[in-house]
């Protein structure tokens, strides 16, 4: 963040309001609303799928309409219409899209719109994209120039096509089809996302990176990540969502795997901004995520998330530490305004011997608004020596807001170490003053002590994703004190 | 610089400052003493604009301009700075990142430029010297985990790199050693020129062998209930406050 200043910053709030609210005026290929067998049919055809995967779809389906929508987290909300979401909506492409040149210039405006940058001789950082638009993804760059190191980093639909026996072999070893009511759905709808496979021993030399739009109405997002490390190898990976200003609630309910085989590192960031709805709680998206890593011996895996959007959040990234020595940690920040509603935390599941865990997770509740930390510590008995490190710390910028924690700690191994802190603050009226006193304005002076509050989790992100997650940050909570 | 007519504020409906006058003129260092909760620390945060005060009565003119309706922050970039008499942590803020942005909004108001980098480091790089304080200091977080000490000396620090024509400090001797003490009123002495002005509030005359006061006022029940040259000061030294109170029963 050296060279980003406080003045630009400025610079760029001046715009405040939710900015990424607008439409594309885009012809859709979206199918009837409803839930079915023939529209499971009809998604898997549109995408020319191969049988296992038509049957896997067939199989969750069937699981998932033995299940019952989950109500243990602290969050209220009119339960989705199963059978009035569009489960497919594709922007209608003149032709297949074969280079940059091929995609449509509103998409390319679009894209202009969301910052993000796919003409690879113009960027000057070197990010890799892939680019999410409702139900399929639309371009992805830099697949060349990782290629040439064997990196596959492409649309989940593409390896599907191009690389199905790696897809197969991974896909639902860690989130299984019948985890939860909303993975379960996804497994049998779910249309595209991105596909992330290092090979053993390289190190990608660039932040790969999935940005996640919903544009058409009345649509959900089903969308599936799978990320694969093989032996050795490290990747950062970072993922952004937005959408437009709706009065619906719009369901987004992905699945997120990742896989760190032995001796291997994957970053995984997030910085999630989906429309939160307005002032009054209408509009804006539920986000009802399962994002679940696994570690093989000596590896480690780190997510970090900045979380600002939806009207509602239930989210749990978590680590499974299978193999000895493997390390997993969640930094995160989630911020509450209005009448948004999140519940967020992690697992850490400990299972091989000298496993460790770091858990920072800071919450700002602001507004109207819940904010709920819920977090599992899981030592097992084979898990010796293992340690887990905890701190949930809670920011309230009002007094009608609720912040709220429920951390789990289950340790069947005595050698195991766990800490816990926990601590509960109102944003200081004299904090603001002392700011004001020399000069700054209320504004700027949340923004100071909101970043000041988290930056042990901004520090985790990549630097262009830090810059963009202390912006929201203080976009989110403007005007907020009270 | 700053005149103070017949000002009353209150706070949760209980009157602190009840009828205060003060003139304090540009050149001139004021000092205010006065028994414990005499109202010192209201008048500072009244002048500097928290909102927890009501005023009820009175007018204060600085530099012109009606002060009281200015915001705080307005305030701050006009001119006028306090020295807290307990500093308040900002955690994650760095020293120099809280200085930049608060030196860039006063420059800002003023319609002046940025400060660069370049600039604003060597900017600090001078006026830490001045209160000898330990750069590490200065890029750590506000105020987190100093001693007593090194809060009022990155007070004195703030002060310096802000440059206000007016500066209230608020005790900041007490829990000072008689080493931090010099270095304190050391940098007080060399911001100190015909065109600022200093108001230094204390308890004890010690402060003031370092900073000669051209005026000592005795703040007690909410007025200014005595005024005089720097002998006054070792006058409620030799005495205690007691004579004051007994001069004044019904104030
Ligand atoms: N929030 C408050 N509510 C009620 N009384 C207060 C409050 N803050 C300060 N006071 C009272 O105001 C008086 C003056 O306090 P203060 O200005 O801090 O005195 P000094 O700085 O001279 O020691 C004291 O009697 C104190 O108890
Ligand atoms: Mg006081």
């Amino acid at each position: 963040m050296a060279n980003y200043t406080e003045e630009n910053l400025a610079e760029e709030l001046e715009n405040q309001e939710y900015k990424f609210g607008f439409v594309t005026p885009i012809d859709s290929d979206t199918i009837p609303i409803g839930l079915s067998e023939d529209v499971i049919r009809l998604i898997s055809n549109k995408k020319e799928e191969p049988l296992w995967l038509l049957e896997h779809r067939l199989h969750a389906y069937n699981v998932w309409k033995t299940m019952e929508e989950p109500n243990w987290a602290h969050v209220k909300y009119k339960k989705p219409d199963f059978q009035n979401i569009a489960y497919y909506s594709a922007p209608k492409q003149s032709k297949k899209y074969e280079s940059w040149d091929d995609v449509d210039p509103e998409m390319k405006a679009t894209m202009a719109k969301l910052g993000i940058s796919m003409e690879e001789q113009q960027r000057l950082t070197g990010v890799a994209v892939d680019f999410v638009m409702d139900s399929v993804s639309v371009a992805t760059s830099f697949k060349e120039k990782l290629g040439e190191l064997g990196i596959i980093f492409c649309s989940f639909s593409e390896a599907v096509q191009n690389h199905p026996d790696l897809v197969r072999k991974y896909m639902g070893t860690v989130v299984p089809t019948s985890d939860n009511f909303y993975a379960a759905l996804n497994n049998a709808v779910f249309t595209d996302g991105s596909f992330c496979y290092i090979p053993k021993g390289v190190r990608c030399p660039m932040e790969l990176s999935t940005y996640f739009r919903i544009n058409a109405g009345g649509t959900g997002q089903f969308e599936r990540t799978l990320v694969v490390a093989d032996e050795g190898s490290y990747v950062s990976y970072l993922e952004g969502c937005t959408a437009p200003q709706r009065d619906e609630n719009q369901l987004h309910a992905a699945v997120v795997e990742l896989i760190a085989l032995d001796n291997a590192e994957i970053k995984y960031s997030t910085v999630q901004n989906w429309y939160p709805g307005d002032k009054n709680g209408l509009g804006g998206i539920f986000n009802f995520v399962t994002k679940r890593g696994i570690c093989h011996t000596n590896s480690k895996i780190s997510w970090t998330q900045v979380e600002t959007g939806s009207a509602v959040t239930w989210k749990y990234p978590s680590c499974i530490l299978k193999g000895d020595h493997s390390i997993g940690e969640f930094y995160s920040v989630a911020v509450t305004n209005n009448y948004q509603q999140a519940d967020t935390g992690t697992k850490m599941i400990h299972l091989g011997k000298n496993t460790k865990s770091t858990i920072i997770s800071k919450g700002i509740s602001a507004g109207k608004s819940q904010n709920s930390y819920r977090g599992l510590v899981q030592i097992h008995k084979s898990a010796k020596n293992a340690r887990n490190f905890s701190q949930c710390d809670s920011l309230l910028m009002s007094s009608e807001c609720g912040a709220h924690t429920f951390p789990y700690i289950e340790c069947k191994n005595s050698t195991a170490k766990i800490e816990h802190e926990a601590t509960t603050s109102k944003i200081g009226e004299d904090q603001l003053f002392y700011c004001k006193q020399r000069g700054i304005g209320e504004e700027k002076a949340i923004g100071l002590i909101v970043n000041g509050y988290c930056k042990e989790v901004l520090n985790q992100l990549p630097m262009e994703f830090a810059v963009e997650a202390q912006k929201l940050l203080t976009i989110s909570l403007e005007g907020s004190v009270g | 610089m700053i005149t103070i007519k017949n000002l009353h504020a209150s706070i949760d409906g209980k009157e602190i400052l009840r009828g205060l006058n003060l003139t304090v003129n540009t050149g001139e260092v004021h000092a205010i003493m006065g028994p414990n909760g005499a109202g010192k620390s209201t008048l500072a945060s009244v002048l500097a604009g928290r909102d927890a005060y009501e005023i009820t009565a009175g007018e204060v003119i600085f530099e012109g301009t009606d002060l009281l309706s200015l915001s705080t922050e307005d305030r701050a970039r006009e001119g006028l700075f306090l020295a807290f008499q307990y500093p308040v942590e900002i955690p994650g803020v760095s020293n120099v990142n809280f200085l930049r942005t608060a030196i860039n909004e006063i420059r800002a108001y003023k319609g002046e430029e940025s400060l660069s980098a370049k600039d604003f480091m060597s900017l600090v790089r001078e006026k830490s010297a001045l209160v000898e304080l330990d750069s590490k200091l200065a890029s750590r977080s506000v105020n987190e985990g100093f001693s007593g000490g090194e809060k009022k000396r990155n007070e004195i620090f703030q002060m310096a790199m802000l440059a206000p024509k007016l500066a209230i400090l608020d005790e900041t001797d007490s829990g000072l050693d008689i080493d931090a003490l010099r270095i304190v009123a050391n940098g007080v002495n060399q911001l100190k020129s015909p065109e600022n002005a200093a108001i230094v509030i204390t308890h004890y005359q010690r402060l003031l062998d370092y900073i000669v006061p051209d005026f000592v006022h005795v703040l007690y029940k909410g007025q200014i209930v005595k005024t005089g040259g720097k002998e006054l000061a070792l006058e409620l030294e030799e005495k205690g406050y007691d004579w004051i109170k007994d001069a004044h029963p019904t104030v």
